[in-house]
């Protein structure tokens, strides 16, 4: 990584940083649960990491086995993270259309 | 550059962009879900992009991998119940982890030597953050299956030992910065690093989780961040860094609503030697028959439910909520009250009272609901403790002393729902089942909140 990608990538991360910091402290703690496990989700984004060391024809097989691990760990966390992080949405929406009449 | 080198980073792009709205959308339980779908498609875009950018479409590790996972990930969306949802988290943390962990190694097995310095020290960093939360999350959801011991395991020694293994991780690091082709110091520094994973969580007991989960997933997010700075990919740094604030948003809150330090939880033992500061109370807990508290229930005009761990062990979201809607058919103003730290993880009892279809309006935050209780009739406590515990405000010298509480204690009455007579998780006493206005019901809170209800009908 040279100096100049270096740099950038540091301003990625401080914005992000910044960024997070003001999404998140406006999510109430109704919907922290959900927000963990979204958030965890996300950063299966590692994914796209682990793709490449799994698949790059010219790596040897020792990394390609640790690729299909990784690749089996980071999958299982996004589609486990994102299926359960919308079954508990749905709950939360169902009141709209459920809600009874005393609840305001 | 190539045209589909660009079409990834482009859909590299979108992803970061969705990731954000996503997480904006969470802000309100109406465009959460749309939100995640933006998320999901975000994912996708990413993961098609980058098959078709680095010409790796063919690989049979890859469709493996993808397929199992896929079909793992899918049972547990669809098959893990609610109540177990905070080990479902902590498990999902440990795999997130794992891959961030393992995508370091083999970074580091095939250009490991050439690196330059910073990579190194990310890569350091990507492979120490990944491996001890792969271990401590593992150990966190063992404890909250039960598979292994609530209470803090302790033994003599043990904060040195957990520094002592620190310090060698840490130098280890730097011999590694030094040494990058060296297999040898790599691998003991992974190693030591799954070791510290299990020694920071083991101590600490399983009333503290919901810090210990929000910490481990800011740790998991910022191995996938260090993962984005070794391989010099934005998308994930800033999917990475997202998820890192957002469990140190969570774990501060958390801290907060215990009046404790992060230290204090990671490095505390809480609950583990607590003989000296239990107050004791004068007075005797006073039981209640199951139609008397009925009959207290029907005839109150405004009911508070302070749900606890008790109510997700017991599984008896539903039979509350059936409860509150007889209650509710008789005129009864009913409000559920949430401490932040109520269960083992943040909006734990939200998510369950969702699931037995409690509107969300009717959910309460602490500093809404206190000023509530004192017009209270009947609060009802359900296998809650140390969260509506008078001594954290009242006695200084109580070890749980300047903890946010539920303001129970200020009801006109209230019921205490609780397995039996014992103290709770923390061992300390709570003076709130003294009080002359505190009756106890007994009993598996499911059974117990069933038959209540029962009992209302024929009032």
């Amino acid at each position: 990584m040279n100096p100049a990608v270096l740099i950038a990538s540091v301003y990625v991360f401080a914005l992000a940083a910044f960024l997070g910091y003001q999404v998140i402290s406006r999510v109430p703690p109704l919907l922290h649960t959900p927000l963990m496990s979204a958030t965890n989700a996300i950063s299966g984004i590692s994914l796209i990491g682990s793709l490449v060391l799994a698949g790059d024809p010219h790596y040897p097989r020792f990394a390609h086995i640790l690729g299909f691990i990784a690749v089996t760990a980071a999958t299982i966390n996004v589609v486990g993270g994102f299926g359960i992080t919308d079954r508990m949405l749905k709950m939360f929406n169902k009141r709209k259309t459920e809600a009874r009449p005393e609840a305001k | 550059m190539t045209l589909s080198t660009y079409f990834m980073e482009a859909t590299y792009l979108i992803a970061s962009i969705l990731f954000v709205f996503a997480l904006k959308g969470m802000s309100h339980p109406e465009t959460a879900r749309r939100g995640m779908f933006l998320a999901e498609g975000g994912m996708l875009a990413a993961i098609i992009g980058t098959l078709i950018g680095v010409h790796i479409l063919t690989s049979a590790w890859i469709l493996a991998g993808l397929t199992i996972g896929s079909i793992i990930g899918a049972w547990m969306a669809i098959f893990v119940p609610m109540t177990a949802m905070p080990q479902r988290t902590a498990l999902s943390h440990a795999f997130g982890a794992l891959a961030a962990a393992l995508v370091g190694v083999g970074e580091f097995a095939v250009r490991g030597g050439e690196m330059p310095a910073i990579t190194r020290g990310a890569l350091g960093f990507e492979v120490m953050l990944g491996a001890l939360t792969t271990t401590g999350s593992l150990i966190a959801a063992g404890k909250l299956q039960g598979i292994i011991r609530g209470k803090p395991i302790q033994f003599k020694g043990q904060s040195i030992v957990n520094l002592l293994t620190f310090l060698a991780m840490a130098t280890f690091f730097v011999i590694y910065l030094a040494h990058p082709e060296d297999a040898a110091v790599f691998y003991t520094l992974l190693a030591l690093s799954f070791v510290f994973g299990v020694m920071l969580v083991i101590p600490i007991g399983s009333a503290d989780m919901p810090v210990v989960m929000s910490l481990l997933n800011s740790y998991a997010g910022l191995a996938a961040a260090a993962t984005g700075f070794v391989l010099g990919n934005n998308v994930l740094i800033i999917a990475g860094t997202l998820d890192g604030f957002s469990g140190f948003i969570l774990s501060v809150l958390m801290c907060k609503a215990m009046n404790r330090s992060i230290t204090n939880v990671l490095f505390g033992g809480f609950g583990a030697s607590i003989a000296e500061a239990t107050s004791t109370v004068d007075g005797v807990m006073r039981e209640i028959s199951m139609d008397d508290a009925a009959m207290q229930l029907a005839f109150a005009s405004r009911v508070i439910f302070v749900p606890g761990y008790g109510l997700a062990t017991a599984q008896a979201q539903h039979a509350v909520r059936e409860l509150a809607e007889l209650l509710e058919d008789r005129g009864v103003s009913v409000k559920y009250a949430i401490h932040p730290v109520a269960g083992r993880m943040p909006g734990h009892m939200n998510v369950l009272l969702a699931e037995a279809n409690v509107p969300y309006s009717s959910l309460y935050e602490m500093e809404q609901i206190n000023p509530e209780f004192p017009t209270t009739d009947v609060a009802v406590v359900i296998g809650a403790n140390d969260v509506v515990n008078p001594d954290a405000r009242d006695n200084p010298k109580s070890l749980i002393a300047g903890m946010p509480i539920l303001e129970v204690d200020r009801a006109k009455s209230v019921i205490v729902l609780k397995r039996g007579q014992g103290r709770g998780f923390s061992g300390l006493e709570n003076p709130l089942f003294f009080k002359s206005c505190t009756s106890m019901l007994y009993g598996d809170a499911k059974s117990t909140l069933t038959h209540l209800a029962q009992a209302v009908q024929h009032v």
